[in-house]
């Protein structure tokens, strides 16, 4: 038995700050391991319901990362992936139960999406890879810096796609009206391009997103 | 302890269970009340709305009291109920499943600045859910003074836009008979539409401008006897 005193580290050591800041950039969950993407298609058509998601895959990935992690000696290696599948759909149950009740304006807007964030695949794959392995300030900490990462991303997408698609940032027009093509007046130059709209635009803003991340940050690129 | 035996899965397993359905069951127990109170609510503002009243939720109630004259209930074009409650609560899902003629449905008759508007419910479906709405008639039963939207889960920016000024705003004008002839409102190709009997559906959504435009035929021909004779 090692007689060396294990010292206690400190809350935001440097180790654990990498938990935060790791997954915004090096190992970001959507532009990196290539998690999420099927909600970062659905939901970025508007910048407000992208914030909203990314706040609540924020606060469902931060408590069952804690959840996971407080029990993750009891839990039997067997049942282990339907022991987080039940984590995560209560949570996600009860936060649309108290979203409905108190928060109602917000829960019309997110609709189908909440259900969505079971399927989330970030947040299954932190419980398996980190949180059934790690303490749970280790684990909370994971959770927060990857739903920022997820949500950095998801932002970002939105942005481009409402400002594009739409020619508004959260439902205020940005484009002047002047500029428009009024097919009446003959004037303007400028129409939205409805094809921003769509999925694939999604996917497309996501892939330039990944190879600017690429040219900057070197590391990325694989070798062969 | 072995956590891997077969006797600790199952217990695990169970009590996790056990759990978690006493949880979630007091949840939506304890919420239900103020959630049901949130719709209702939300159905009042939903109603005024279409007759140009926009209240906050906290005074939908009173303003609903005030502006609501009427809540009749109508069947085969002919007046089955004038309870305010009886026609508050039809449930427009299972009203829609009955033939036209065969439906209870009801008829909100508000009073605005001495003017009588009649405010017709409707439901229908989009492409993922259900979609719903309100569209208010002046006094003649005929013309239309305001229309708005709802709906469960359409596409944001494409079938969901049908709550947005751009596509309601359509709607304050359009005629829904002609000469007493029914003929409801299309909701047609964007572009597309011209007269008194069509508006713009939404691009992209076309699966969901469809859904409004059945559900507007649907929903209005119940009453086009009832305003016949009005």
């Amino acid at each position: 038995m090692s007689t060396e005193v294990k010292q206690k580290e400190s809350l935001f050591s440097k180790k654990n700050r990498k938990l935060i800041s790791d997954p915004f950039n090096d190992n970001n969950p959507i532009t990196v391991q290539v998690l999420g993407i099927c909600s970062a298609l659905a939901i970025t058509v508007k910048l407000e319901p992208a914030i909203v998601m990314s706040l609540s895959v924020m606060f469902v990935l931060a408590a069952g990362n804690v959840i996971i992690s407080l029990i993750r000696n009891l839990i039997p290696n067997r049942i282990r992936i339907i022991v987080q599948l039940v984590v995560v759909a209560s949570l996600v149950i009860l936060v649309d139960q108290f979203l409905k009740a108190y928060a109602y304006d917000v829960s019309k807007q997110l609709s189908v999406f909440v259900g969505l964030i079971i399927t989330n695949c970030i947040i299954m794959g932190r419980f398996e890879a980190f949180a059934l392995g790690n303490g749970p300030w280790k684990a909370f900490m994971d959770g927060i810096g990857n739903s920022i990462g997820y949500g950095v991303i998801l932002i970002a997408v939105a942005f481009i796609r409402e400002l594009l698609g739409s020619g508004t940032l959260l439902g205020f027009s940005v484009i002047p009206q002047s500029w428009y093509i009024n097919a009446e007046t003959g004037t303007g130059f400028y129409a939205n391009n409805g094809f921003f709209l769509f999925p694939p635009m999604a996917l497309i803003v996501v892939g330039l997103i990944i190879w600017a991340q690429r040219a900057k940050n070197t590391k990325l690129i694989e070798e062969n | 302890m072995n956590v891997n035996s077969n006797g600790y899965t199952y217990t695990f397993a169970t009590v996790m269970v056990v759990l978690v359905a006493v949880l979630l069951s007091g949840a939506s127990l304890g919420l239900k009340s103020k959630q049901e109170s949130n719709v209702k609510q939300e159905k009042m503002q939903s109603i005024l709305a279409s007759v140009g009243v926009e209240v906050d939720r906290s005074e939908a109630q009173a303003a609903y009291d005030e502006v609501i004259t009427q809540v009749l209930t109508i069947k085969g074009g002919a007046v089955v109920s004038e309870d305010r409650a009886t026609g508050f609560d039809v449930d427009m899902a299972t009203a829609i499943k009955s033939s036209n003629m065969d439906r209870e449905v009801p008829l909100y008759v508000a009073n605005k600045d001495g003017e009588t508007f009649y405010i017709v419910p409707m439901r229908g479906k989009g492409l993922w859910g259900p979609v719903w709405g309100f569209v208010s008639l002046e006094a003649d039963g005929n013309t239309v003074v305001g229309a708005n939207f709802g709906h469960k889960s359409e596409t944001p920016g494409l079938g969901a836009e049908i709550t947005t000024p751009m596509f309601t705003d359509q709607f304050p004008g359009k005629k829904i008979s002609e000469a007493g002839m029914f003929q409801s409102i299309s909701v047609v190709k964007k572009g597309t539409s011209s007269g008194d009997y069509a508006v713009d559906g939404i691009s992209g959504g076309t699966i969901t401008s469809n859904g409004v435009n059945d559900m507007l035929a649907d929903c209005l021909a119940p009453y086009a006897e009832y305003f016949k004779n009005i």
